[in-house]
């Protein structure tokens, strides 16, 4: 029966093991869990999950295996949710009493939560038998009752097993936006290491080849320092749409120019999608000729391209379609961005925009051109990943369809 | 052997969740993998095991130049060379130049130990991936002089990690995990307690207020953290400030905040 629940925890994306499967299994033989669904929650959790990230997708496989209440979506009015809101004292039970009420099981207290919630008509505080504050009614807040179902509000004692109902590790979700550090971490995977340049550090195998060589006299060998060998070019959208994102796009940068982090660091502006030019600078002065871009770069650089891809499509499709009236394009934005995914060996474009509202827009457009992913702690993890190793592009959707159908 | 075996010390505060993982690896005999907000007492809790235990601890601070192999051992080759071309000692005896590091220190150890690997995040990203069969077979040879080091006893390992790189899951795997949480007021007072035995309650309570509230401040680069309230607080007992009769500012913001832009924003919100 448990072994649903591993499946329900592999549902919920958790890497859980036949590994992890047998440690558990052997600590509950062992009965590390004390006989209780709150010591099989803490034991699962420390066995199966290893990381805080996962911590919040636990609790909701925990959830939705061990009780349903969330989902059965209960109708509790708003007056009782405030009143349950409100707790009254806690009351200690007897041992005996707690015995007994450890007896009820999970299905049959719903089952009676149910029927109660259906019988009972007001406010109730203290007591043994409806669902209210303060009493030792196995429904409710602030009581006390080993496996109780605690309804909302704050966990007095803390012994409902529904500490998982809180799902207090929400933020440390993997979807979610980052920080600067974040990006350092996930920028550190790239990197090819190398050795180059002057000779500092001392190689210890092969001055020990070379001293018995020498029929043991010493002999100094010295090679140089391993360094990192990736040259990365960044390329940012700026302004207009891409405002909203300024902060999180300014924390890239900041990650990535980091002194000493590649081998060579280069950024580039745009506005809107890439025409003839790029620019140095966010203001725009010193423009630099996209073709120059590519003839003086190598092959081997890796280009990042940041931006939310979002504009209308004859600005993309259309030659002449440039923002700006002035710039008057005579290639259009398309053809300029299949020129840079076609020079560069590895090049990936980040999308601060989340990807459930790429369908349908000018993102599946580009996304069919750089492997594209959201700027999210696993997007750019994924995107590290596909610059330095290759590998899968992201799934796009075929965007013929609806452009067919707009604008030709 | 029971169960709960780990229950905190007297100078070391532990939240049931913590204790409760410490005691599943012991009895499971698998690593512990503890992570957590620096300052929230990862590596005093490898001390504390120990002592609450009875265990000698050996420690193996990990940097970011370790080698997994120097953790089992050394074989001193510069030292062998100079020996054979200078003619001190015998230079055929190859065990004399072996020097186990902290992890084949605890495998050879005649009774049970805690070793603990502190933040083993620092190293190459690689380096755990190397010490999975050591940890997972608990012996390792020596190819030098073909010495089998076997663990009599399998030692208490507590890793910890502060999340700057991605562990591989095959290590993962292996261990078990907790996440040392950030104490909550009532925990906390009692740490301080533990650090501050003599502390008025007022004076407590006033501290705690302040501290709460300067964590909760938004937009912070770093928020002060467990060890640095408890040097704030010997701060102010030293230099004898009362908190109630300071008007405005923090006294001794400097131990709490630890980059100027916190300080400069700290200052701002007080006067706003």
């Amino acid at each position: 029966m448990l072994v649903d629940f591993l499946f329900e925890l592999r549902r919920h994306k958790l890497k859980v093991s036949t590994h992890e499967w047998q440690a558990l299994m052997e600590a509950l033989a062992l009965g590390l869990h004390d006989s209780s669904l709150d010591g099989f929650y803490k034991l699962a959790r420390a066995v199966c999950v290893k990381d805080i990230s996962e911590y919040d997708a636990f609790d909701q496989a925990f959830l939705s295996y061990f009780k349903d209440v969330k989902a059965d979506a209960l109708e509790l009015t708003r007056e009782m949710q405030q009143w349950l809101m409100d707790p009254k004292l806690m009351k200690l039970l007897t041992d005996e009493q707690r015995a007994a009420l450890q007896a009820m099981d999970l299905d049959k207290l719903r089952e009676l939560f149910e029927q109660r919630l259906k019988e009972q008509k007001g406010r109730h505080d203290g007591g043994n038998r409806w669902i209210g504050t303060g009493g030792t009614s196995p429904f409710g807040n602030s009581g006390v009752n080993p496996s109780g179902v605690r309804v909302g509000g704050s966990g007095g004692g803390r012994s409902a097993m529904q500490v998982a109902e809180e799902r207090r590790w929400k933020e440390y979700r993997k979807d979610v936006i980052l920080d600067v550090r974040q990006i350092d971490v996930a920028l550190r995977g790239l990197r090819q290491l190398g050795r180059e340049g002057a000779e500092e550090e001392l190689d210890l195998d092969e001055t020990v080849d070379e001293t018995c060589r020498n029929a043991g006299d010493l002999e100094l060998v010295y090679r140089p320092p391993r360094r990192n060998r990736v040259k990365v070019i960044l390329l940012m959208d700026v302004g207009g749409s891409m405002d909203p994102h300024a902060e999180l796009a300014s924390r890239l940068f900041t990650a990535a120019s980091r002194a000493g982090r590649f081998a060579k660091f280069r950024s580039f502006y745009f506005h809107n999608c890439v025409y003839e030019h790029v620019y140095e600078d966010a203001a725009f002065r010193n423009r630099v000729p996209v073709s120059e871009l590519i003839s003086h770069s190598d092959r081997d650089e890796r280009l990042v391209v940041l931006g939310d891809a979002l504009m209308h499509p004859a600005e993309l499709l259309d030659p002449g379609g440039a923002i700006y009236y002035y710039q008057n394009n005579r290639t259009s934005g398309l053809e300029w961005l299949r020129r840079l995914a076609g020079h560069f060996r590895r090049s990936v474009w980040l999308n601060p925009e989340p990807d459930r509202y790429w369908s349908g827009t000018t993102v599946e457009v580009i996304a069919s051109v750089f492997p594209m992913w959201q700027l999210t702690l696993e997007g750019l993890a994924a995107a590290v990943r596909f610059l330095v190793r290759g590998g899968e592009r992201p799934a796009v959707q075929n965007p013929t369809n609806w452009m067919k159908m707009g604008i030709g | 052997m029971s169960f709960d075996q780990f229950t905190g010390t007297a100078s070391y505060i532990a939240s049931e969740d913590l204790k409760h993982a410490v005691n599943v690896a012991v009895a499971l005999a698998r690593p512990l993998l503890v992570r957590g907000e620096p300052g929230t007492g990862k590596t005093l809790l490898a001390e504390n095991v120990a002592r609450a235990l009875g265990l000698p601890l050996l420690r193996w601070h990990v940097k970011s130049t370790t080698k997994a192999k120097e953790g089992l051992y050394v074989y001193d080759t510069v030292a062998r060379l100079h020996d054979s071309r200078f003619g001190d000692g015998d230079v055929k005896d190859i065990s004399k130049y072996i020097k186990l590091g902290p992890l084949g220190e605890a495998l050879d150890a005649d009774h049970r130990v805690v070793l603990l690997i502190d933040e083993i995040d620092k190293a190459d990203l690689e380096f755990p991936n190397d010490l999975l069969l050591e940890i997972d077979a608990m012996r390792f040879r020596i190819d030098e002089t073909g010495r089998e080091v076997v663990a009599k006893e399998r030692p208490i390992v507590i890793i910890t990690s502060n999340n700057e790189k991605e562990l591989p899951d095959a290590f993962l795997r292996r261990c078990v995990f907790h996440y040392i949480e950030f104490p909550g007021r009532e925990l906390m007072q009692r740490i301080v307690r533990v650090h501050h035995p003599d502390l008025e309650d007022k004076v407590l309570d006033q501290a705690l207020e302040v501290f709460y509230g300067l964590r909760a401040t938004p937009k912070l680069r770093k928020r002060p953290t467990t060890s640095e309230l408890i040097d704030w607080i010997c701060a102010l007992r030293k230099a004898g400030v009362d908190l109630a009769r300071v008007g405005g500012g923090i006294p001794f913001l400097g131990t709490l905040l630890k980059t100027e832009q916190d300080v400069e924003l700290v200052g701002r919100r007080a006067k706003a």
